[in-house]
């Protein structure tokens, strides 16, 4: 379960959350969208303290941490009950398909390499890359790229997975794959974030989406309410522009 | 009367010029081995939060880069012993050792944070985020990356080293140029021997131009497409 308690960050004088209160039970698909600018980046990067917040508590399976105070340990612990899905994938560009996978198993969780290496290719059959193991991110399409990195944060057996805007870099073609791929975790009961503008998967793979506007949440519930009866003004007005850009 | 010009002498001194590459490459290997360990923390200090140890990295790099080699060298082997007696005791081959590499150390923190600052900021917060602390993922993901876009920069550092070991000579080492020059002293065939210690300096920097391309192609295989 993740638990998120009165978040607040600021950039100078702009206020990019503005106490944020949300829960996550296990196994379920929570979506954030929501105009750019919004602060739906932020917030989930102040989830494992990419950005650190000024105020608020998160927990996530079981790790608690007051951002007003907590240690470098506790940021690591609680940032090793989430892993990561980048809209720039991130893969680390020196090691191979399998390495990327295998990198935190061996380095952080102290795996032996060959059981590591095991975990990986099942990981890789699973993301369908199993024949590009010892391929260097540089010679992989960006889908297959985010497919590798969907695999390496399933590595670490994380309580959930942050995916921040995972189809927004790209090309149109290749959007299909790397939802499908979300879409195969989430039916296996995969708890995560995701942030995204893709509006009908959000409808398609959620159990709560939040609307989210100037650093507050708008609106929030079930797919079938926010996305398809919203019953805020700026809520209505954020899905119309993005039907009618659909359109052109 | 014809030019006074005598190739087969070239011949001649080459080999026993060559007698002393050892000492040449000792040099620059060594004090390329202190500029890298030296330039590393200077550029990790120069990068770091801390105000203190970046003004002081700020420093070094600004005094090391404007004085003379040679003033440098005389600073070390002549200088120093009079401040602390037990520097009576280094030998000249030391001496331009740790003079060369103090120096280069500057130039090459320059290159290094260059080099760091060009790795993908994404880099760091992908290691981060798979758990990773901050020492693991400069030794396993940033570092590696840097070290490749480095490599040509460390590399020119590495052969003004060294032909900067002629200097060696002013401290009394007998390297390749000390050599070229007694004998040229002795014969009064200056141009023969000082071309014959040319022709050994091209050399050398050919045979490494051609390892650092071999060792730049390595380095590149994960980043072609």
């Amino acid at each position: 379960m993740i638990k998120v308690t009165n978040l607040r960050k600021r950039f100078g004088d702009l206020v990019v959350l503005n106490g944020i209160d949300f829960e996550v039970k296990d196994g379920e698909v929570l979506t954030i969208i929501g105009p750019s600018g919004s602060g739906k980046s932020t917030l989930i990067r102040c989830l494992n303290f990419l950005e650190r917040p000024d105020a608020g508590v998160i927990e996530i399976g079981g790790v608690r941490v007051d951002a007003e105070k907590c240690t470098n340990r506790d940021i690591r612990r609680l940032r090793l009950q989430t892993a990561m899905v980048f809209q720039n994938y991130n893969l680390f560009r020196n090691k191979t398909a399998l390495q990327n996978v295998t990198e935190a198993l061996v380095v952080v969780k102290k795996m032996p390499k060959k059981e590591a290496e095991e975990l990986g290719m099942e990981l890789l059959r699973q993301v369908g890359l199993e024949d590009k193991r010892d391929n260097y991110p540089a010679t992989l399409s960006g889908g297959q790229q985010q497919r590798v990195s969907i695999a390496r944060a399933l590595a670490l057996r994380p309580h959930a997975i942050l995916l921040d805007e995972p189809t927004s870099s790209l090309d149109p073609e290749l959007v299909s794959e790397v939802l499908q791929t979300i879409k195969k975790l989430a039916e296996m009961d995969t708890t995560m974030i995701i942030v995204t503008h893709e509006m009908d998967f959000a409808r398609d793979v959620s159990d709560h989406v939040i609307f989210m506007a100037d650093g507050n949440i708008v609106e929030q519930g079930p797919p079938s309410e926010v996305l398809d009866h919203p019953r805020h003004e700026r809520t209505k007005q954020f899905l119309r522009s993005f039907h009618a850009n659909r359109k052109r | 009367m014809g030019v006074n010009f005598d190739p087969l002498y070239i011949f001649e001194l080459l080999p026993r010029i060559i007698r002393y590459i050892p000492i040449t490459l000792l040099m620059a290997v060594l004090a390329m081995i202190l500029a890298i360990a030296v330039g590393l923390m200077i550029a990790l200090a120069r990068n770091s939060k801390n105000r203190l140890l970046s003004a002081g990295a700020a420093v070094y790099i600004s005094f090391f880069r404007a004085i003379p080699m040679l003033v440098q060298l005389f600073l070390i082997y002549y200088g120093l012993p009079q401040l602390f007696p037990v520097f009576t005791k280094m030998d000249a081959v030391t001496a331009a050792i740790i003079g060369f590499g103090f120096k280069q150390a500057a130039f090459l923190a320059e290159i290094f944070r260059a080099a760091f600052h060009s790795v993908d900021k994404g880099q760091m917060e992908a290691s981060l985020t798979v758990g990773m602390t901050k020492v693991q993922a400069y030794r396993r993901i940033i570092l590696p990356q840097a070290a490749r876009n480095a490599l040509p920069g460390t590399g020119n550092i590495f052969i003004s080293l060294i032909k900067e070991t002629s200097l060696a000579f002013t401290l009394g080492v007998v390297e390749i140029f000390a050599e070229a020059k007694m004998q040229a002293a002795e014969s009064f065939r200056f141009f023969e021997a000082y071309l014959a210690v040319a022709l050994i300096y091209w050399l050398l920097i050919i045979v490494y131009s051609y390892l650092q391309q071999k060792l730049e192609n390595v380095l590149d295989r994960p980043y072609r497409s």
